[in-house]
This record gives C-alpha cells, sequence and structure tokens, in this order.
C-alpha cells in the first residue's frame, strides 16, 4: 500500500514500473556501503539529496540557482558549530544546520527572486560569493582556510566512528529530505511550481503571488541542500571553505543536467555518477576532474538535453504511446490518458 | 464597475493609449473594438496590472487599482483571456482548470498536502471543460491542442476563477463558425451575475453580446455608444475605411 504510494513519485509510468524503481532506488539506498568504500556511499547519498533540492529550483521552477554551495556550505559549517559546541545528537545539529541555511536563504531569495533566467543566477552566485568571503574571514568561527575540524558523530552514546555504522545512522535524514521533495513536487504547490516555470504571466493572471510562490520554493530548496550538507559535514569530521565554494554550485548544476533536472530520480543519479567518478579518478591518480566534469557536462547539453533520466523516460513513453492510442480507440473516450507530469 | 480616468502608456515616446476615460456599467457587456494598434491590448494589460500606466487611474468597483500587481488585481475577482493563448504547454487541460480553481480558492501554498486533494475539483473541472466544448479531453496537455481549441480553454481558465469582471482579449479568434456561435452562447450565459468588457474584430460576436461599444483608435476614444449608433458614426466609418484604403 505505502508502496504503491510512494511509487506515485514515477508518475506517468506504469505502477509496476514505479514500484519496482522504488524497490530498486530502496536496495540501492540500503546496500550501497556493501558494495563500496562506506565514506563513498555517505557522499554519494548526500549529494542526492543535494541535487534533488536543487531540482526544486531548477527542474520544476524553472530558476537556475549559480549559489546553492551558500546552503550546503552554512549548514555544514552551522552544523558543525551546534555539534562541537553542544554535543548534541548529530541529526539535531543537522537539523540546526539544516534550518540556519533556511534562514539564510529568506533574505538573499527576497533580493532575487525578482530577476529571471541568467540575471538570477548571476544574483545567486553574488550573494554565495559573499557568504564564501565571510567564512573565508570570520576564522574565529569557521577556522578559515584550515576549516572547521574535530566535528563529533554523537548519537546517544552509540560508536559510529565507523563509516559502515554511521552510513545507516545518516540514511533516514537523506531518505526523508527525499520524501519531503517528493511531496513538495506532488502537491498542489507543487502543480503551482510547474505553472511559473512554464507560464510566468499566466500564473499571475490566475491570482498566483508568483514572487511569493518562488521565496517558498527557494527557502525550501536551501533548508533540504542544508540537510544534505549537515550529513556531509558530520560524515566528513570537518566544514572545509570547498563546502561555500562556487565550483560546489557548478557541481550540483551538472549532476541535474547530467541526470535530467525535473524528475528527481534524475539527480539522483546524476549525483551517484558524478561523486563515483570523482573517486574513481582520485584513486586512479588522475589530476583532471574539472576536466571530465566539464566535458560530461558538454556532451549532455548538446546531445541529450534531457539529461539521462528524461531521455529514458522519454524514449519509453514514446514506445508506450501507440498501444495507448490504440486502446483509446477502442472506444473508451471518457478514460484519462497518463497525464503526462514531470517526476 | 470599472473606471478609467485619464489612462495614458507611452512606450519611449509612443502613446499606446492617451487619456482614456473609460467607463463600465455594472453588469454590462462592454466591447472595445478598433483597428489594429489602436492600443486594445495595451489598455487590458493596463488594466489587470501586466503594465503599468505613465498617468491616469484604474478604479475597479470603487477601489483604486492603479499600480497594483496582476495578482492582486486577479484576486479582486478580476479574471483575464489572453489575446495569444497563454497556457502552460506540458500541463493536462484538467490540470490547468485545477490550478485556475485552487488559485481562486488561495490553497496553492499547500506543499505538504497530496496534489490527489485536486480530485475534489474533478466535478468542476469537467464541467467547465464541457462548456467550453473541451468535454472528454481532461487528460490531454494543453501543447498538443489545436488554436481555436486553446482559445476555449483560455475561456475555460478565465471562468474558473469566478470573477465579477471578465476581460476577454478576442475570445473567438482563430475558432470555426461552429465555435463562435457556441462561444457567444457561452458569453450570453454567463453574464448573468458579471461584468464583461471584450476585444472583438467580429462585429457579429460584437453586434450580438455587447450593450456599449468603444471604439480606439490611435490609443484615444473615437466614439461610444450601443452597437447601432458607433456604426453609423461619420468619424468610425472613416477609420475603418480608411485603413482598409491603407
Amino acid at each position: 500500500m505505502i508502496l504503491t504510494r510512494l511509487a506515485t513519485l514515477t508518475n506517468g509510468w506504469n505502477p509496476a514500473l514505479r514500484i519496482g524503481l522504488l524497490v530498486i532506488g530502496l536496495v540501492l539506498a540500503f546496500g550501497l556501503p556493501w558494495v563500496m568504500y562506506p565514506p563513498v556511499a555517505l557522499d554519494i547519498a548526500a549529494w542526492a539529496l543535494f541535487a534533488v533540492a536543487l531540482d526544486l529550483l531548477l527542474g520544476y521552477t524553472g530558476m537556475l540557482s549559480f549559489g546553492h554551495a551558500a546552503f550546503w556550505g552554512s549548514s555544514a559549517y552551522a552544523t558543525g558549530i551546534v555539534a562541537i559546541e553542544t554535543g548534541l545528537p548529530f541529526p539535531v545539529a543537522v537539523l540546526g544546520g539544516a534550518l540556519v541555511a533556511a534562514a539564510l536563504a529568506l533574505p538573499i531569495a527576497m533580493l532575487s527572486v525578482r530577476r529571471s533566467g541568467i540575471y538570477f543566477a548571476m544574483v545567486t552566485l553574488a550573494f554565495a560569493q559573499l557568504v564564501f568571503f565571510i567564512a573565508n574571514q570570520w576564522r574565529s568561527v569557521t577556522g578559515g582556510e584550515n576549516g572547521l575540524q574535530g566535528i563529533p558523530r554523537e548519537f546517544f552514546g552509540l560508536d559510529l566512528s565507523d563509516s559502515f555504522y554511521f552510513y545507516y545512522a545518516a540514511l533516514p535524514l537523506i531518505l526523508l529530505g527525499l520524501l519531503g521533495a517528493w511531496r513538495v513536487v506532488h502537491s498542489p504547490f507543487g502543480r503551482v511550481m510547474v505553472a511559473i516555470r512554464e507560464n510566468q504571466a499566466r500564473a499571475r493572471a490566475l491570482g498566483y503571488p508568483v514572487d511569493r510562490y518562488k521565496v517558498q520554493v527557494f527557502v525550501l530548496s536551501a533548508f533540504l541542500a542544508g540537510l544534505a550538507g549537515g550529513v556531509y559535514a558530520i560524515g566528513h569530521g570537518f566544514a572545509s571553505l570547498q563546502e561555500v565554494y562556487w565550483t560546489t554550485s557548478g557541481k550540483v548544476v551538472v549532476m541535474n543536467i547530467l541526470g535530467g533536472m525535473g524528475t528527481l530520480w534524475g539527480p539522483v543519479l546524476g549525483a551517484g555518477i558524478i561523486v563515483l567518478l570523482e573517486d574513481y579518478l582520485a584513486t586512479a591518480g588522475i589530476d583532471a576532474v574539472g576536466l571530465v566534469t566539464g566535458l560530461i557536462f558538454v556532451v549532455t547539453v548538446l546531445l541529450f538535453r534531457r539529461g539521462i533520466w528524461g531521455t529514458v523516460r522519454h524514449l519509453v513513453r514514446s514506445r508506450r504511446r501507440p498501444d495507448e492510442r490504440a486502446a483509446a480507440q477502442e472506444g473508451e473516450p471518457e478514460s484519462r490518458p497518463a497525464p503526462a507530469r514531470q517526476g | 464597475m470599472l473606471r478609467t480616468s485619464g489612462l495614458s502608456k507611452e512606450f519611449s515616446g509612443f502613446r499606446a493609449v492617451s487619456d482614456v476615460d473609460l467607463s463600465v456599467a455594472d453588469g454590462a457587456v462592454h466591447a472595445l473594438v478598433g483597428p489594429n494598434g489602436a492600443g486594445k491590448t495595451t489598455l487590458f494589460n493596463l488594466l489587470t496590472g501586466f503594465i503599468k500606466p505613465t498617468s491616469g487611474t484604474i478604479t475597479i468597483e470603487g477601489r483604486d487599482v492603479t499600480g497594483m500587481r496582476p495578482e492582486q488585481i486577479a484576486q479582486r475577482g478580476v479574471a483575464r483571456s489572453f489575446q495569444i493563448a497563454s497556457l502552460f504547454e506540458e500541463l493536462t487541460l484538467a490540470e490547468h482548470v485545477e490550478l485556475a480553481l485552487q488559485g481562486r480558492d488561495g490553497t496553492g501554498y499547500r506543499f505538504w498536502r497530496s496534489d490527489k486533494r485536486l480530485r475534489r475539483y474533478a466535478a468542476e473541472t469537467d464541467g467547465l471543460l464541457d462548456q467550453v466544448g473541451l468535454g472528454g479531453m481532461s487528460g490531454v496537455p494543453a501543447g498538443s491542442l489545436a488554436y481555436g481549441q486553446k482559445r476555449a480553454l483560455e475561456l475555460a481558465l478565465a471562468l474558473a476563477l469566478s470573477p465579477r469582471l471578465l476581460l476577454l482579449d478576442e475570445p473567438t479568434a482563430g475558432m470555426g463558425v461552429e465555435d463562435v456561435a457556441r462561444t457567444i452562447e457561452l458569453i450570453k450565459r454567463v453574464r448573468a451575475d458579471r461584468t464583461i468588457v471584450l476585444v472583438e474584430h467580429n462585429m457579429q460576436v460584437v453586434s450580438d453580446l455587447a450593450d456599449t461599444v468603444t471604439v480606439l483608435q490611435f490609443g484615444k476614444v473615437l466614439a461610444e455608444g450601443d452597437y447601432q449608433s458607433v456604426r453609423n458614426d461619420p468619424d468610425v466609418i472613416t477609420a475603418y475605411l480608411g485603413e482598409a484604403v491603407a
């Protein structure tokens, strides 16, 4: 029952396929640390949530934020500070970090949503650079270039120093975050997000205060990005300037575009691919991460703009369509064809 | 219901709308006609807040709405249709109408709820689509509609807001003869409890529907009155013939 309901996160696919995907997704989520180095598995999980958080903005609402490192990173620092200073269980610290990210997002969103397209991207980038500058200067709090070190993995006295066990302690937070994103996308609010993406002026004419909706999506997205950044910081035991650097913002955009934005599954896939690739290149001693991800980005944009997930889904749908037409002609004019919904 | 005074809009030196005093009576069907470029659509955009006037004021139901944003004006019970069908290409017809109904009820901010709740609108949605002749097509994406059907969906969206003031920008443009007739009937039906302003080129539609006709030319009001008196106005005849000759 729950599975069938959850499985609507791939609306538009047939139910068996949806449940199958969900099962595969869950098996992967739980099995990852068995098949790879657990810290890498945790990186994949954290980046997957980060990428999905951005997808709410980029894929569903049509807003390219090029400054999401500000939220991932500010939460990484805030989570670390809460964990170090209070010694509270790590999920509380992560939640605190996510709230800091959301609070930071509110003024940034209010100042940037009036711009759209490339201008919006530039304004968000500028704010993220401001956050980077502050993190770099405010050494007493962030540790400057040394980063914030020695973040504990406190969890009701359990020993989580082994990353294998920590992965399972952190996974519920990630899954809750993903579930939250799915809830938002498939809600009345999610419909308005897509409406804004498709035609802003029309949404306004229907009485929707578009700017307020954009601020709301932005803050929700930042909260989820903060959840991901907090888990990442606890997992690594430190938060560094890298977390608020612009390349982090760029990386999460690449994950979305590679996987397929506006699909939720796509960004998860994109995160997995990019993290594994970086890990492979690093262990192989090839110092060309930027070059390789850059190439992947260019190839994706030029050859399959829907991204991997979007392309596969498109192929599945166009193969299925002839059957649907035949079914429709057999005299069921009242039946609703599967709505062509995103996600 | 609707009143403008001294309403003007200038685009870098070009006065698209010039000193327009318009008064639309409560419950009337008021047509705006005029040659292309007369400023009809600009006037619509001014009335619905999509552009801000250079000078002049707009009052709706006695309240000054000059400078308000489109969504604020929509929330005051003003719905508009667009001249060039303005839809959400990827969404289905049902999703369009549901969006409008949810906009009317102001429940779109609920991000923690399931969109399955929108099913409570199913009957109303089907009813509206039936009304505009799109019955049985609720699952079709708007992007695949023919031009005339898009116009019909525009109408359904505007009606879904249950507006007190309905602004229709060329509601029958691009429709076949039957669809025009059905649209005229529909407008006659829905005018009972609302005020309607429409921009229209089809004089048949204007004479069938309009209580008052305002003729615009070069952004100015050229003539105003009932259809017969406007039709026989020498200035109006010159304006239209002049355009035809050019």
